[in-house]
């Protein structure tokens, strides 16, 4: 009996036959960084999500401080009692992939694949031969393929149906979209997803970060994607009464909760060494990274953990309070965030927590759940590298509770040396990157 | 009918407060009873499902809502209008 490989698994092989005999692990290309830690930059970034298909017009839309929040558009959605969401528009899969990818891969995998190429080819790398070796990828998501578990559910639970397509576990699968980024680009290293609810982008960035600084890896792709509006996703999230019917307004007296956003961001961090030897263009250098955990309720936000994991995160890239300039915040416009956050920002800052500035772009993009870490990093990058601080838009009245400079409504022009980014996730889970300009 | 649905009601909520339904009285707020923020949208969810009704609150803007939750009587009188209106 013939055993030929069937036609479709061979068209889902990876294009580049990497079956030769087992080459030598290199080791790290800085050898001597082992004793201490490299340093880590970020040479390439992509994203897609409401406000654009790709970074320049994300940071536009920073500048502009335009809203990218909608009238939902998908089935069933006029069961729903929330309406609006950051939805990606215009999206035609099939300009990217053929036929037989867009089988496979859930709209997760779909946005990360399209930020991940957008990020290697600005970091111009080739991870063929050795380089594919001591490279990974570590990504975010919190619903994974939602939309396929929503799909198929609908299948065979309304419509009765008792047959699936074979392809819906490779497709829904948290892990599919990390998989399929080191079969696109060969990255032969670690490899995996993190899923820890809003926080999730931001644990993987940070253990990505740690991996290029402690010399496990020389380049790792990291960020996060996620894809939960459809009608299951939202359906849930309703369930918790926090979401806004109107709008997202982090920060003002008048916010009445969050509103959920898609897409994806995925960066390239470098070895620093490695980046300047080959003339890259650096983007920001990745320079510490803390998480925490509330260890106290699972959904109520604790100031306090919030607080070690931002002074954590600080102190790992070993900067001074003074020296942070802003801090885009997790800032989901929701009554408990909010306050929280202010109160773990003005308790870990001091005095300095009056000259920081300290936004959400969840007002413009929404709460991209399990990916909001990875496109908010790019308004961190956008304020290091342009000098632009991305505003909190929709801000129309002052809180005394959330009492800091939030960059209301328009951004600004000011040059800032280093920055964090704030995630605190459900579950009292906590991770902050701190970057530095380059 | 109005007694019966007080009845569930307070037997709802006493369930969420792992109390005794007399031991919730008109005047108990949520708080008295130990319901937090999350036992709150439970409980609400809970009205809703026993009486097939659609609750209008934000967990965000508890005040703002359209249903009054400083107290017990004031939960039980909103329920009330809630499923009267239903009956319509």
């Amino acid at each position: 009996m013939s055993k030929k490989k069937p036609a479709s698994s061979a068209k889902r092989a990876a294009k580049v036959d990497r079956g030769v005999a087992a080459p030598a692990i290199p080791e790290a290309t800085d050898r001597a960084g082992r004793d201490g830690l490299r340093r880590v930059v970020i040479t390439g970034a992509g994203t897609i999500n409401a406000l654009g298909h790709d970074v320049a017009t994300t940071l536009q839309a920073f500048r502009e401080g335009r809203s990218g929040i909608t009238q939902l558009d998908f089935r069933d959605v006029e069961r729903l009692s929330i309406q609006i969401g950051g939805q990606v528009h215009n999206w035609t899969p099939e300009t990217y992939f053929n036929r037989q990818q867009i089988l496979l891969y859930d709209k997760f995998t779909q946005f990360t694949l399209l930020a991940a190429k957008q990020a290697v080819a600005q970091a111009e790398l080739n991870f063929e031969g050795a380089l594919g070796l001591r490279s990974g990828v570590i990504l975010g998501t919190a619903g994974g393929g939602l939309n396929t578990w929503d799909e198929n559910y609908r299948a065979v639970y309304e419509e009765g149906k008792n047959r699936v397509h074979p392809f819906v576990v490779p497709k829904l699968m948290n892990n599919a979209a990390a998989s399929h980024v080191s079969m696109e680009f060969g990255l032969r290293g670690p490899a995996f997803t993190v899923a820890t609810a809003c926080a999730s982008s931001n644990h993987a960035m940070g253990l990505a970060f740690q991996m290029v600084r402690s010399g496990a890896a020389d380049v790792m792709l990291s960020g996060g994607s996620e894809a939960m509006l459809c009608f299951g996703g939202v359906k849930a999230w309703e369930g918790l009464r926090v979401m806004s019917k109107d709008a997202c307004r982090p920060f003002s007296a008048n916010r009445n909760g969050m509103v959920q956003g898609e897409g994806a961001g995925v960066f390239v961090f470098e070895e620093y060494g490695r980046a300047k030897a080959r003339g890259a263009d650096i983007l920001a250098e990745v320079v510490g990274f803390a998480m925490s955990s509330d260890a106290q309720d699972i959904v109520m936000p604790s100031a306090q953990g919030a607080e070690r994991a931002i002074t954590g995160a600080m102190v790992d890239a070993g900067l001074n309070r003074d020296q942070i300039g802003y801090i885009n915040a997790h800032g989901t416009g929701t009554a408990a965030n909010d306050k929280t956050e202010c109160a773990a920002v003005a308790h870990a800052f001091g005095h300095h927590a009056d000259k920081l500035m300290i936004s959400s772009t969840k007002s413009m993009h929404g709460h991209l759940i399990g990916g909001t870490g990875a496109v908010e990093l790019l308004a961190c990058i956008m304020a290091l590298r342009d000098g632009v601080i991305a505003p909190t838009i929709g801000y129309q009245e002052a809180d005394p509770e959330c009492a800091l400079d939030v960059v209301p409504n328009e951004s600004r022009e000011v040059k800032v040396d280093a920055v964090l980014s704030n995630a605190f996730a459900f579950g009292g889970l906590n991770a902050v990157i701190a970057l530095r300009r380059i | 009918m109005t007694e019966d649905i007080t009845n569930r009601i307070r037997a709802i909520i006493a369930e969420q407060a792992m109390l005794e339904p007399e031991q919730v009285t008109d005047d108990s707020t949520p708080e008295d009873l130990g319901i937090d923020s999350l036992g709150l949208v439970e409980s609400i969810f809970a009205l809703e499902e026993e009486f097939d009704i659609t609750i209008p609150f934000n967990a965000n803007e508890p005040e703002k809502s359209q249903f009054d939750i400083s107290n017990m009587g004031t939960i039980i009188s909103a329920v009330q209008r809630l499923v009267a209106e239903k009956a319509g």
